[in-house]
């Protein structure tokens, strides 16, 4: 009895905090991403619309960015509207980003000249009611620059993604330092599930949820994007001892 | 020389009459197409030259030398043989555009003095008999008389050598007369007090883009450049040049596009007068845009092209589409970002990389040949084992592009090593048949 009356106190509070926060105090919209054990971790049960999300990748990752960007590009793929993808180094390659989900007639690429046009050009896609999604690639994101980015994502609704992606593997320290985003994710690379055939199988993906605002942290194993955007968790199945047999005969046979 | 001599010389030269009334109206009609393309102050500078403010302009062609090289390159695709310079005064580039032999050159603020030194003093814009009475005197560069004294300069060839050298070196005001279109759309606004703050600045431009859009309203036209200029009390133009992807007529966008500019503008000792004009307006007629009964469109978002394209570049926003090759760097090509959707996409029979280096980096490789991945390969110094790969992924050169591909083959490779990281790896040429191929192994492309 005494628990379930804490738990309203509770509940009562986070409304309280939420008021405060969201201004006129809705439940924002969420983008879910179809995975139970992920959605139920994350607070209303999706990635939050209309705030910026932060997304790294682990390793050289942090440098190339490609899992990284290919995750954005699955969230961006789930969005209605165009996608405003704004880069420093034109190194993308689109047929990849059409691969993970997001078709080339949705995406408009910006190319800004320094780290500072990029989170200009940044803030003026969130500003702008009618994108489903702003990517940006940058480096450095400041409290006060990220706090300029949620705010005009709260006004406009679109989700906006940082992709954070550093020169050097030193500069990628950075990722400790506070921001204000909503969610912070880490992106790293796994080796593949093996096949019964020689050959490659979906690339598969070590997704941590380092920060979330209001919410828990998460380490998950996923399968990358699908062609609609969408991930997927490996199956537990083929890991079973006699499917493995199977496998292995198929491969030599 | 008379005409009989100079064809004594030369047999099959070409005579023509000279006429100097058609090619100035020619010059004009070529000033009249670099004020409609490139900037807002452009005038013709007789008997052979433009002269162009390209101060506010340059950012909507991506930056000075780029400008420089694309005006150069569409005069001449149009037959005219064009050299161009930027520097801070028109004296300077006016001599370096015609001294230096190089179809652009670009002279850094600052650098002025350096880049005339050299130059003969011909480059000056001086009469013919000051230039040869220089020579008498043993003075050939332009270096040689700014070294000079001036007094006894003026005293002997009066004003104007004194006149041009401070022109040149910006030590004197050379306001350019602009062009004006005898067509274009435009509204103006006298100040009886001279304005100077950003914010009345603002104020005004509200007010001229109200009138303008008026004036486009009545003509059924949408603006698709918009020059501002404003005439300084010391007579100089300060000029704000803005583009639009599509024609448009909304007075709270324009204004807005054109304030996001205001830091550009120095007010000096105050403007007296504030021009707007649209050089380059398109028909645009008012069309339903809300009905219920069909679905809900998709929102129009060239107002974001507009003020991302005046910030970067127009060049700098892009959208990719397929193009039939199976090069990877050729599959791509940018297209403007508000043209037609293209509606489709590239072939996914074979997974593609994130990422695609700019070139194509060489690795060290052991693999068998002809058609087996490598074992391991070494790219940045960093050794990797293959654990799994995909592949050969055959490309063959297009001969129909460049006759060095006419037996050129890649084979293509996905591999992952033991960390899971994943590369796009190529082989030159077959494996087999050395014509196609040095068989050096690249990096091209990472996965993620």
């Amino acid at each position: 009895m005494r628990g379930a009356e804490n738990h309203s106190i509770i509940e009562a509070l986070q409304e309280q905090i939420r008021n405060l926060e969201g201004g006129k105090g809705h439940r924002r919209a969420v983008l879910p991403f179809g995975i139970e054990e992920l959605d139920r971790r994350l607070p209303q049960g999706g990635l939050t619309l209309g705030a910026l999300h932060e997304v790294a990748g682990g390793g050289n990752g942090a440098l190339d960015g490609a899992a990284a960007a290919l995750f954005a590009a699955g969230i961006a793929a789930r969005t209605r509207g165009k996608v405003l993808w704004c880069v420093t180094r034109p190194d993308l390659f689109a047929p990849a980003i059409a691969q993970a989900g997001l078709p080339p007639d949705r995406v408009i690429y910006v190319e800004a000249g320094d780290e500072k046009s990029v989170l200009a050009c940044f803030e003026e896609g969130l500003r702008h009611v009618g994108l489903g999604a702003v990517v940006a690639e940058v480096a450095r994101l400041s409290m006060t620059s990220s706090r300029r980015l949620q705010l005009a994502a709260e006004r406009s609704g679109a989700i906006g993604i940082a992709i954070r992606r550093w020169r050097r593997q030193v500069e990628a320290t950075d990722f400790g330092q506070p921001t204000a985003s909503v969610t912070r994710w880490r992106v790293s690379v796994l080796p593949s599930r093996p096949l019964p055939v020689p050959g490659i199988g979906r690339a598969r993906w070590q997704l941590e949820l380092i920060r979330s605002r209001t919410g828990e942290t998460l380490d998950l194993e996923v399968e990358a994007c699908d062609a609609k955007g969408r991930l997927a968790l490996p199956s537990k199945l083929v890991d079973r001892p006699a499917q493995k047999e199977i496998g292995r005969r198929l491969a030599s046979a | 020389m008379p005409a009989t001599k100079a064809k004594a010389l030369v047999p099959d030269l070409i005579v023509m009459d000279a006429e100097p009334a058609a090619d100035a109206d020619a010059l004009d009609r070529l000033a009249l197409w670099a004020l409609r393309r490139y900037a807002p102050v452009v005038a013709a500078d007789p008997p052979n030259g433009l002269v162009i403010d390209t101060t506010g302009a340059d950012h909507l062609h991506g930056g000075e030398q780029a400008m420089l090289a694309d005006l150069v390159a569409r005069c001449g695709s149009a037959g005219l043989a064009a050299r161009a310079a930027i520097a801070d005064t028109w004296g300077a580039a006016h001599a370096v555009a015609r001294f230096v032999r190089r179809p652009t050159s670009l002279v850094l603020s600052g650098g002025i003095s350096t880049a005339l030194a050299d130059l003969p003093i011909a480059a000056l814009r001086l009469p013919h008999e000051i230039v040869d009475s220089l020579r008498v005197l043993g003075f050939e560069r332009i270096g040689e008389v700014m070294a000079l004294p001036r007094a006894p300069l003026t005293l002997r060839f009066g004003p104007e050598l004194g006149r041009r050298l401070d022109q040149a070196l910006g030590q004197l005001a050379e306001p350019i007369d602009p062009l004006r279109q005898p067509d274009a759309i435009e509204v103006r606004r006298a100040f009886g007090e001279p304005i100077s703050a950003a914010e009345t600045i603002a104020q005004y431009i509200g007010k001229l883009v109200e009138g303008l859009c008026r004036e486009l309203e009545a003509k059924g036209q949408g603006a698709r450049r918009l020059d501002l200029l404003l005439h300084r009390v010391d007579n100089r133009i300060e000029a704000i040049r803005i583009g639009t992807a599509l024609p448009v007529r909304d007075a709270k966008r324009l204004t807005r596009l054109l304030c996001d500019r205001i830091e550009k503008i120095d007010p000096g000792f105050g403007i007296e007068l504030m021009r707007l004009a649209a050089p380059l307006a398109e028909p645009l007629f008012a069309k339903q845009t809300i009905s219920s009964l069909i679905e809900e469109p998709e929102v129009e978002i060239s107002g974001l092209i507009d003020t991302l394209s005046n910030r970067v570049g127009e060049e700098h926003l892009y959208r990719f589409a397929p193009v039939a090759s199976d090069v990877p760097e050729r599959s791509v090509r940018r297209v403007a970002p508000a043209a037609p959707n293209v509606g489709e996409s590239w072939p996914d029979h074979w997974p593609r990389p994130a990422r695609l280096l700019p070139l194509p980096e060489p690795i060290e490789a052991l693999a068998l040949l002809p058609d087996h991945p490598p074992a391991s390969f070494t790219w940045r110094g960093i050794r990797r084992r293959v654990r799994r790969a995909d592949g050969p992924e055959r490309v063959f050169g297009e001969w129909w592009k460049r006759d060095a591909e006419l037996e050129a083959v890649r084979d293509y490779f996905q591999v992952e090593d033991d960390g899971g990281e994943r590369f796009w790896i190529y082989r030159a040429g077959d494996g087999e048949d050395a014509a196609t191929g040095s068989h050096r192994w690249f990096l091209h492309g990472i996965f993620g």
